[in-house]
């Protein structure tokens, strides 16, 4: 019976170590408490163009991460973007008066949100509205701009045959 | 005459190769009856058509059950299943478990089909090692055993629920003089201690003519002769004597049926 | 009659096989209340599939890991992104290489083991005179089977993970210098639970499928010593295809 015992011991080591490698997984890989939702409060805030802006982007603020993208939304009364963020508890202390921007990280990085202070002595709280916002910078319609403004520096040379 | 098991115009086919077509055949209770015939007639067909492991395409394989017959061919699953447990089967390769020992291949139907503890298994185990003389080998693994000895063991393990029917598929074929000897007088033994009924697949002539109360030759699909081995050996069938006598030519030809052998020779 | 051997002769097989596995499965799940019945003889499999193919996997986790690691240095060294190895090793071996790789692994070391014991057993008989002594050899021989590889792949697929995320951390933190705390960080920020339920759904079904045709295989074998080969060779093929076939479509309905 000795050689059944540490079967039987090895598989239920087997079957822990395997439960416990799935709850490493879940505890180590990823931030659950983070990702729960529950959590943080929710501001509102409208954009002409978020070109490229994904859920569960981050806000940041200084460059510290305080919350993340939740929803986005189409207005199709005020044809806009709707974006909900969600910004962690402990950041209660935002002016209500702070802008928003759509920021990409490096030059053709990810999109993110990034919230510049405002001087106000009242704060953002729950489902109020940024109203100042910045739209991305989409790269094309820089391009474009610049063509344009060289085009009639030059005297609308280029539509020479 | 009272039978344990009857046939009645029984038609298989395999692959659309008629295995059996039209066979009749009756198996008298208490008795060894012998099934032979040559190689490929179908001998093993017919036990798994016994055991309702296969079903019939026509005709009936009927077993005595109670005051009546049951046709075999018409139960379900359960009720196959059910039947089972009244017989028992030897295979040609002994068919024992491999990853268990001796003891505990006998011991196996008991687990897995009775609720009985271990200090009743035990005795049953032993007294049925003891009637194949293998008690003293109740530890060693099948791989350890002889083929006269797996096939023993296999004996003792079809036994151990006690069946009223007894199955031996070839049990005769491989083995030396003296294991031979001994699987012999344990058919005929057991057969005649335990009032069972028994049915030896076989073509093995001499053994048979040793062993049988009652032998049936299958040839073609059908019985062609039956009768006491004494009875057969003097039929005045050209097939049932070739196949007694061993016969190299006869009715069952040394040629595989081929073209003319010149014409073969020349390529035509 | 079909030509054996054209191209619909082939479909109309594999479509035959697969019909004659679904039937097997059902009839499987049917008999499976012997894991409830006697727990003990399931627990004798996952040893068989589990433990006995743990080394196997966490030592290929733990290269298929380091590779991960030199290789996504090198990447995203290019770049200028290594801080996000550990979430991008994470992503890779969740989502895609952890189930797949240790299904491929496990066909070839369980179900290959499977599939000729099984098979061993139709050629010697033994499935056949449990059937005469009233013994259901699916319920006795074949579930046990099946459930025993069933539940130790997932388990397998989450030792591989593991294994698999350390190597790339030991390879990408300690030899090439990328930054411990953003390996770890920027794997919260960017792995979602979901990627890991996706991993483990996927893992789920490939057990579920892998053990499946190596019973199947070893339970139709060709009664001979060269129909036992077959089949282990089957196994092993038939497995390797469907893991991959169905990775691409339970990927393609859950992104």
């Amino acid at each position: 019976m000795a050689a059944t015992s540490t079967r039987d011991l090895g598989t239920g080591l087997f079957v822990l170590l395997g439960f416990a490698a799935l709850a490493f997984l879940l505890t180590q890989t990823t931030d659950l408490d983070e990702y729960r939702g529950d959590s943080g409060y929710r501001v509102v805030a409208r954009f002409q163009d978020i070109a490229g802006l994904k859920v569960r982007a981050p806000v940041t603020m200084a460059g510290v991460n305080i919350g993340r993208v939740e929803k986005i939304e189409f207005d199709g009364d005020r044809l806009d973007a709707l974006v909900t963020l969600r910004i962690e508890n402990r950041y209660d202390r935002i002016p209500d008066d702070s802008d928003a921007a759509v920021l990409t990280a490096g030059l053709l990085g990810s999109k993110y949100i990034g919230i510049g202070p405002g001087g106000s002595d009242t704060y953002l709280a729950d489902s109020s509205e940024i109203q100042l916002t910045q739209s991305a910078i989409v790269l094309e319609k820089l391009v474009s701009k610049f063509l344009f403004s060289q085009a009639e520096n030059t005297g609308g040379g280029q539509a020479d045959p | 005459m009272d039978n344990l098991i009857e046939i009645k115009n029984l038609h298989f086919k395999r692959a659309d190769r008629p295995i059996f077509a039209g066979l009749d055949l009756d198996i008298p209770r208490g008795k060894v009856t012998a099934i032979m015939g040559p190689s490929g007639t179908g001998k093993t067909t017919l036990l798994r058509m016994i055991t309702g492991q296969l079903r019939a395409g026509q005709g009936s394989v009927r077993i005595a059950d109670g005051d009546g017959m049951t046709d075999i061919g018409t139960l379900d699953r359960d009720a196959i299943y059910r039947l089972r447990r009244r017989m028992g089967m030897l295979f040609q390769n002994s068919a024992l478990l491999t990853d268990l020992d001796v003891f505990e291949n006998v011991a196996f139907p008991l687990r897995e089909i009775t609720d009985l503890p271990d200090r009743l298994i035990r005795p049953i185990v032993l007294m049925k090692l003891e009637a194949v003389g293998l008690r003293g080998a109740a530890g060693l693994m099948p791989s350890e055993l002889s083929g006269g000895m797996g096939r023993r063991v296999a004996m003792a393990r079809a036994l151990v629920m006690d069946p009223e029917l007894l199955l031996y598929d070839e049990p005769f074929s491989g083995l030396d003089p003296i294991s031979l000897g001994v699987i012999l007088r344990l058919i005929r033994e057991t057969n005649d201690v335990l009032g069972l009924t028994s049915i030896v697949v076989s073509h093995d002539v001499e053994e048979i003519a040793r062993l049988a109360d009652y032998c049936y030759v299958i040839a073609e699909g059908r019985a062609i002769a039956h009768g006491p081995p004494a009875e057969l050996a003097r039929s005045e069938s050209d097939l049932v004597r070739q196949f007694m006598a061993g016969a190299a030519d006869g009715p069952v030809p040394f040629h595989y049926p081929a073209g003319d052998f010149a014409r073969d020779l020349a390529g035509d | 009659m079909v030509q054996p051997g054209s191209i619909v002769g082939g479909l109309l097989g594999f479509l035959g096989k697969l019909g004659a596995s679904v039937y097997f499965l059902g009839e499987i799940l049917r008999q499976s209340g012997i894991g409830i019945a006697r727990p003990r003889l399931v627990v004798e499999q996952i040893h068989n599939a589990g433990v006995l193919s743990l080394v196997i996997i966490m030592t290929s986790g733990l290269f298929v890991g380091m590779v991960l690691g030199l290789q996504g240095v090198d990447a995203l060294s290019r770049l200028r992104q290594e801080d996000i190895l550990g979430a991008s090793v994470a992503l890779v071996l969740l989502k895609e290489l952890g189930p797949v790789v240790t299904a491929l692994l496990f066909a070839g070391r369980a179900g290959t083991a499977l599939a000729s014991e099984i098979g061993l057993m139709r050629a010697t008989d033994q499935l056949s005179a449990m059937e005469v002594m009233a013994i259901d050899p699916v319920r006795r021989i074949v579930a046990p089977r099946f459930l025993g590889g069933a539940i130790s792949l997932p388990l397998l697929t989450g030792v591989f993970n593991v294994v698999g995320i350390l190597g790339a951390w030991f390879i990408g933190v300690y030899v090439l210098g990328v930054d411990n705390g953003a390996f770890w960080s920027q794997m919260q920020e960017y792995v979602d639970p979901e990627d890991i339920w996706e991993g483990i759904f996927k893992s789920a079904a490939f057990g579920v499928a892998a053990s499946l045709i190596a019973v199947f295989e070893g339970y139709n074998a060709v009664p001979t010593a060269e129909g036992v080969g077959l089949a282990t060779t089957r196994t092993v093929v038939t497995t390797s295809i469907v893991i991959l076939m169905l990775d691409y479509v339970i990927t393609a309905a859950l992104l």
